[in-house]
């Protein structure tokens, strides 16, 4: 048992975060939040080039997967920048969800250029009436000649907007909450009946509902077993979420800091105001709170690939739910601490708040995870 | 990054498991895993049954006697022998005065203390909180005038665990009235048979006497029995309850007790179902299962650094909230999880073998008493509130 990094991986988190320091200080990223598309294609680049889009990418296409230590800290580092680019969408959970589900043909045509950057492809399955269970899809697909037919909507598709290819779960069987009868089709940005309704959330990132009207796909667009994707989708999410919880651990240290370091400068009284029991002992709880969910971030980790489906969902669930009280904690204890300075939109604070709320509420919320955890404790 | 316990640590876990099977008596197994009173005797005889075997110092080096297990090692056998119903090894030999007489003390001292410790023929307690000074330890009155080849005590200890039993007290007395708080300190042991040495009980919320006052009135105390320095006392004691914080996090018994509750919950019913699926119980003890499992990762990841040489650290003190946190709700739900037979509170029924009529379920009888017993987790060992500033101080530098 240990918690050491290996010397390569030490030297990719350290490279992550040298280029964020360098390339997504805060005023670079408000300008980016405030561009026409909102992330940016330069950055990206940037990202292709250092391999970071790659390491979900097999090796016979160029990657490095599973990789999923290094893809972990990736993104603990973005998270300390609050990186805004579709990095968790579609170099983790679209390029996972295509390296578990695709055919060689299609591997071949979309990994290579989504590890170059040329291609971003997210995974649009979220529905209205789901909330988070993951298995509830109503969204259809229905034979029409050789191919198929796409009718539902899709809600809130993070990035979906810089997407040029769509990885759309509908049921081609089954009734709406079956495990059994989801199938995953890819759909190309612009395919004729696909609209877009595309807004920032919260937190600065780019979505979109997807409408889907009667869309006509193409046989070869159906991306693995016809009604037999679950298995794959849900390991998908589960690492997507062990993503997120490395993310989260980012954001929390953060926004710890920032607290440590505007308490120990802001005076009143004619004191810094991290002079006062009240607020120290609120900024030690918000340390347990970053530790435990580091420790858990850990556990994610271990287990997100694990073979054991079960021991898998479970930690996954666990780590979330400690994760998602920690973010809602910390998010606001740090909006708090820094006074009304903390609900102005200048302060980093602000931003990494917003980040925690939509970290809590994204790929399953504290009160779904911790239901799963009983369910699977069983 | 590897959270599983490599193939040796597995093999010795299941070494401790094979000696905990064979060689605890189930009479004592009985009583820890009910939660039932532990008499003295219990404690000693375990202490006796594990120094025999070679176990008697889990955490001590080999040259005292001890086992020289790394901090992993000592982590599994606390969590196998919590799990197995073990009687507590009691601390303030073992896990205090032990390694406070270790790493200060003198040669004679280490002689004549340390076997004993083993072999549990001294009982020892902690004399350090006085009536005026509990959070603020460093204004201790309690006074060693030195009178030639001894020191003369007078003063008045409190919060004494266990100190009916005590052969032996390790005591924080001030030697030096004009000197800083902290600096005129020194660290005495101090006989309890003594002339001047009166023990009195203080009856707590559950009903227990766990805890006394001791008084001490021209209580003659050899020169030799001080540890370390005259007045260097505050450095011993500092280093002393680094050591104690170190195992405080309590994991492996708070999952013995999860899995009492759990054996509880499912027993218990609600609207005629099981209240193990009651939803809004079984939130509330899914929640505090995830804050042991994510507390025992901490814990380990504490161990791992404190295993490359550096001595318990403030995260400690992050682990002793976070634990006795835990352990607190556990009593709690356990409590409501019996609901009106939670209430009966009578005399003996803590005891094992309680020949009165049953009222209620056994497993309920010492549940309300365990609750209020374990208000002390988090006032005890440096209140939580100390351990926030401790936090406050030594890892947010605030």
């Amino acid at each position: 048992m240990h918690f050491d990094l290996t010397d390569e991986q030490r030297a990719l988190s350290d490279m992550v975060a040298r280029f964020l320091a360098q390339e997504y200080a805060f005023e670079a990223r408000k300008k980016i939040l405030r561009s026409t598309e909102g992330w940016s294609r330069d950055t990206w680049a940037k990202m292709a080039e250092m391999g970071l889009l790659g390491l979900q990418v097999p090796e016979e296409q160029g990657g490095m997967a599973p990789a999923v230590v290094e893809t972990l800290l990736t993104m603990g580092a973005l998270g300390k920048a609050l990186v805004v680019e579709p990095y968790l969408s579609s170099a983790v959970m679209g390029t996972a969800l295509i390296r578990h589900l695709a055919s060689d043909s299609q591997k071949r045509e979309w990994l290579p250029a989504m590890a170059a950057g040329e291609l971003i492809a997210v995974p649009a399955h979220g529905e209205a009436g789901a909330r988070h269970e993951l298995s509830r899809v109503s969204t259809s697909a229905v034979r029409k000649g050789a191919g198929w037919v796409l009718s539902g909507r899709k809600a809130v598709v993070l990035h979906a907007p810089a997407a040029g290819l769509l990885l759309v779960t509908a049921r081609t069987s089954g009734p709406d909450d079956a495990e059994e009868g989801i199938s995953v089709f890819a759909v190309p940005a612009g395919t004729s009946g696909v609209e877009l309704v595309a807004y920032p959330t919260i937190d600065g990132q780019r979505a979109a509902d997807v409408i889907l009207d009667g869309v006509e796909v193409p046989a070869a667009s159906l991306v693995g077993p016809e009604g037999g994707a679950f298995p794959v989708l849900s390991a998908t999410f589960d690492l997507g979420v062990a993503a997120l919880c490395a993310e989260a651990v980012g954001v929390l240290q953060t926004t710890l800091d920032a607290t440590l370091e505007y308490t120990r400068t802001r005076k009143q009284f004619g004191v810094p105001i991290a002079r006062f029991q009240a607020l120290q002992h609120r900024m030690a709880d918000m340390l347990i709170h970053v530790e435990q969910a580091r420790s858990m971030s850990y556990l994610a980790a271990m287990h997100a690939i694990s073979g054991d489906v079960r021991e898998r969902r479970r930690s996954v669930s666990a780590a979330k739910v400690t994760i998602g009280n920690a973010c809602r904690f910390v998010g606001q204890q740090a909006v708090q601490l820094h006074g009304g300075m903390g609900v102005t939109d200048e302060m980093a604070v602000s931003h990494a708040f917003k980040r925690l709320l939509a970290i809590e509420l994204s790929l399953g919320d504290t009160e779904h995870h911790l239901e799963r955890f009983i369910m699977e404790s069983k | 990054m590897d959270l599983t316990f490599s193939p040796e640590e597995q093999a010795f876990r299941d070494e401790v498991r094979a000696f905990l099977t064979t060689s605890l008596p189930p009479a004592m197994r009985h009583r820890v895993l009910e939660g039932l009173l532990v008499p003295a005797a219990d404690t000693i005889a375990w202490q006796r049954i594990l120094h025999r075997k070679g176990w008697g110092g889990p955490n001590w080096p080999v040259e005292f006697g001890g086992t020289g297990w790394d901090p992993v090692r000592q982590f599994i056998f606390e969590e196998e022998c919590a799990a197995a119903g073990t009687p507590r090894l009691l601390p303030f030999g073992l896990k205090m005065v032990g390694p406070v007489i270790q790493a200060f003390g003198n040669a004679a001292q280490k002689a004549r203390f340390l076997p004993r410790i083993l072999s549990a023929e001294d009982w020892w307690c902690q004399g350090y909180s006085e009536p005026g000074s509990g959070s603020d330890l460093a204004s201790l009155r309690t006074e060693a005038v030195r009178e030639g080849d001894h020191y003369v005590v007078n003063g008045q200890k409190t919060w004494i665990t266990l100190a009916q039993h005590a052969d032996w007290i390790f005591c924080l007395v001030r030697t030096d009235k004009a000197a800083k708080a902290q600096a005129g300190i020194s660290f005495l042991l101090v006989d309890m048979h003594s002339p001047g040495v009166t023990v009195r009980p203080i009856v707590m919320l559950d009903g227990g006497v766990e805890v006394n006052e001791v008084w001490f009135e021209d209580v003659k105390v050899p020169v030799e029995n001080r540890v370390g320095e005259e007045n260097k006392g505050w450095t011993y004691a500092k280093f002393l309850l680094g050591h104690e914080r170190a195992n405080i996090a309590g994991i492996g018994g708070s999952k013995r007790e999860l899995a009492r509750l759990t054996r509880i919950a499912s027993l218990e019913r609600k609207n005629g179902r099981p209240l193990s699926e009651d939803p809004l119980f079984a939130a509330r003890l899914a929640q505090v299962e995830i804050d042991l499992i994510a507390l025992e990762i901490t814990n380990l990841r504490v161990l791992s650094a404190e295993a490359e040489k550096r001595t318990p650290g403030p995260e400690a003190s992050l682990l002793k909230i976070k634990g006795t946190e835990i352990q607190q709700a556990l009593t709690e739900l356990m409590v409501q999880a019996v609901g009106p037979y939670a209430l009966p509170f009578r005399i003996g029924a803590l005891e094992d073998g309680f020949q009165g009529p049953p009222v209620g379920p056994d497993y309920a009888a010492p549940l309300a008493a365990t609750y209020c017993n374990m208000r002390k987790a988090s006032i005890y060992g440096g209140s939580n509130e100390i351990q926030k500033n401790i936090i406050t101080q030594m890892i947010l530098a605030l």
